[in-house]
């Protein structure tokens, strides 16, 4: 069974706060899924199915539903870490070509910034104690992060394919170039190759602006039958092909960290849609860090393995210039990277395109054929891909 | 490109979690052995250390004494929200496997992509020492 054509977006939304300390992280939650019920023209009475992370309070989707008086048939609290909410637009058109719902939520929200304050957000780690954590022992000992993770992929990939620091440069060049639109953007300067390059170094060989904002924030996403999304006042947005993989070092043979899950995920996403990383007009790549774009789009074909620093360099990502418009919002390394988890606003703004939403000044001239891919957790350990392609109808 | 010139980091290391899984391993540390895992079955060694090979599944996995010496793959310094610069690092042991561990006593010249290391332990706080690794 394929999910091609079986589900469409009908309703997005991107919560407008960066900064949180007056509200729950609950209520980001369900202001963000009214916001998409808004969107799509719908009910809180029409989901019947909801998906959700380790951002959401609470046990699984359980206490989430709850809060928001939901009455559900399917719930999924798949963790992926920032790319779960990408692959459960991908699990719920599954859910709805089986039948299991017809309308189905999926949300985000957190508040890292208040994390000093007792409020949610963070990396959703498993509910056990450390110990019971298999790799714990091993690794937790290292002083390991997201930056210092990234940082050892980022040198493996210049020792094995001469990528430089001013080619990672171009990416965060090329977000801030679209983030001067967006009136929601954390950081909206436009910065240039030697802005990033002189900017502190923060783990080798990642400097300050090779990584991504931390904000506050949410969306969501609203996902339906072929039937009711016609019978909206919408434009047609398609689910045509999606994909997910894990990888991590599975025993440390053979560990290369210069390649991503998405070698996985993008081709089983490309097969599904019947199309060519070629057909794709628009792209939304998670960006954590600017490594993180350039190993995706090798790993999903947008360019040979190794050619990714040639590839984004001298403005081929900005929308208008170059030959693929990456992250028009911004992207997280300038635009929004809602409680550290970037996947559901490579979603949004993927639709937004799809629509002919996104702001005039970046939106692309065809976007029947969109793509948003994301990584969670971390590429230097163990992450989760997934590879969403969409079309407009 | 990055300077890793700084003084060897002298990072405060926490007490490594041990469980009923890993507590041979981490017995042993405290005899300096450094231990790894191989299966019987397949022959293959493996890192982090576990009962099942998670290569071919098998339950026959033994305890190896390791000599801890292999080479950098790959390494990153850390110079945010630490008081001293660390640096973090995949050696790739002669055995085979890649252990996610933290280079010490290194300078420009030796902190490198294919750098032969070897292990050794350094203090934790309150718990078995820990396998770091420096340049030989
Ligand atoms: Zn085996």
């Amino acid at each position: 069974m394929s999910i091609k054509g079986k589900a469409y977006i009908a309703g997005v939304y991107e919560h407008p706060l960066r900064d949180a300390p007056n509200i729950s992280t609950a209520q980001i939650h369900a202001e963000c899924a009214k916001g998409a019920l808004e969107d799509a023209g719908l009910t809180k009475d029409d989901i019947d199915g909801y998906f959700c992370a380790g951002d959401a309070p609470g046990f699984g989707a359980m206490s989430m539903a709850d809060y928001m008086g939901l009455k559900l048939r399917h719930m999924d609290s798949t963790e992926t870490g920032g790319s779960s909410y990408i692959l459960h637009v991908g699990h719920a058109a599954q859910a709805i070509a089986e039948g299991k719902c017809s309308v189905a939520l999926i949300t985000l929200a957190g508040r890292p910034r208040q994390a000093r304050m007792g409020g949610g957000g963070g990396r959703g780690g498993p509910p056990g104690g450390a110990s019971d954590v298999p790799e714990a022992g091993f690794e937790n000992i290292w002083g390991g992060s997201t930056h210092n993770t990234y940082g050892m992929c980022a040198m493996r990939h210049m020792h094995d394919y001469g990528t430089t620091a001013e080619q990672l440069a171009w990416i965060k060049v090329a977000a801030s170039h679209h983030a001067q639109w967006n009136d929601h953007a954390f950081l909206r300067d436009v910065v240039t190759v030697e802005d990033v390059i002189n900017s502190p170094m923060i783990a080798d060989p990642l400097h300050r602006l090779d990584c991504c904002v931390v904000t506050d924030g949410g969306g969501a996403v609203i996902v339906t039958t072929p039937e009711i999304a016609k019978s909206l006042k919408r434009p047609l947005v398609k689910v045509i092909g999606a994909g997910e993989a894990p990888k991590g070092p599975r025993g440390g043979l053979d560990l290369d960290l210069t390649y991503s899950g998405a070698v996985w995920s993008g081709p089983i996403a490309f097969e599904e849609a019947g199309v060519t990383p070629a057909d794709i007009k628009y792209a939304s790549i998670y960006d954590s860090f600017t490594i993180t774009v350039l190993m995706q789009l090798e790993d999903l074909g947008f360019c040979k393995k190794g050619e990714g620093g040639k590839f984004v360099a001298d403005g081929n990502l900005i929308s208008g210039v170059g030959k693929l418009p990456f992250n028009t919002d911004g992207g997280g390394l300038c635009n929004n990277h809602p409680t550290n988890r970037g996947g559901i606003t490579k979603v949004i703004e993927a639709v937004r395109q799809a629509r002919g939403e996104a702001h005039p000044k970046v939106q692309v001239p065809d976007p029947s054929l969109v793509l948003a891919h994301g990584t969670g957790g971390s590429l230097g350990t163990r992450h989760g891909a997934a590879t969403l392609i969409m079309e407009r109808e | 490109m990055a300077d890793t010139t700084e003084a060897p980091a002298a990072r405060r290391i926490p007490a490594p979690a041990v469980n009923v899984e890993s507590k041979p391993f981490w017995d042993a540390a405290e005899q300096g052995k450094f231990l790894i895992k191989r299966c019987k079955a397949c022959g293959k060694a493996h890192w982090y250390p576990r009962n099942l090979c998670p290569h071919c599944f098998s339950s026959e996995t033994v305890w190896e004494e390791s000599p801890g010496e292999g080479v950098i793959y790959t390494y990153s310094v850390m110079h945010r929200n630490t008081p001293v610069p660390y640096a973090i690092a995949y050696v790739n042991l002669d055995e085979g496997p890649a252990v996610l561990t933290n280079i010490i006593d290194y300078d420009a010249a030796t902190l490198k992509i294919g750098a032969r290391v070897k292990v050794k332990w350094t203090p934790t706080e309150g718990g078995p020492p820990v396998f770091t690794f420096a340049p030989v």
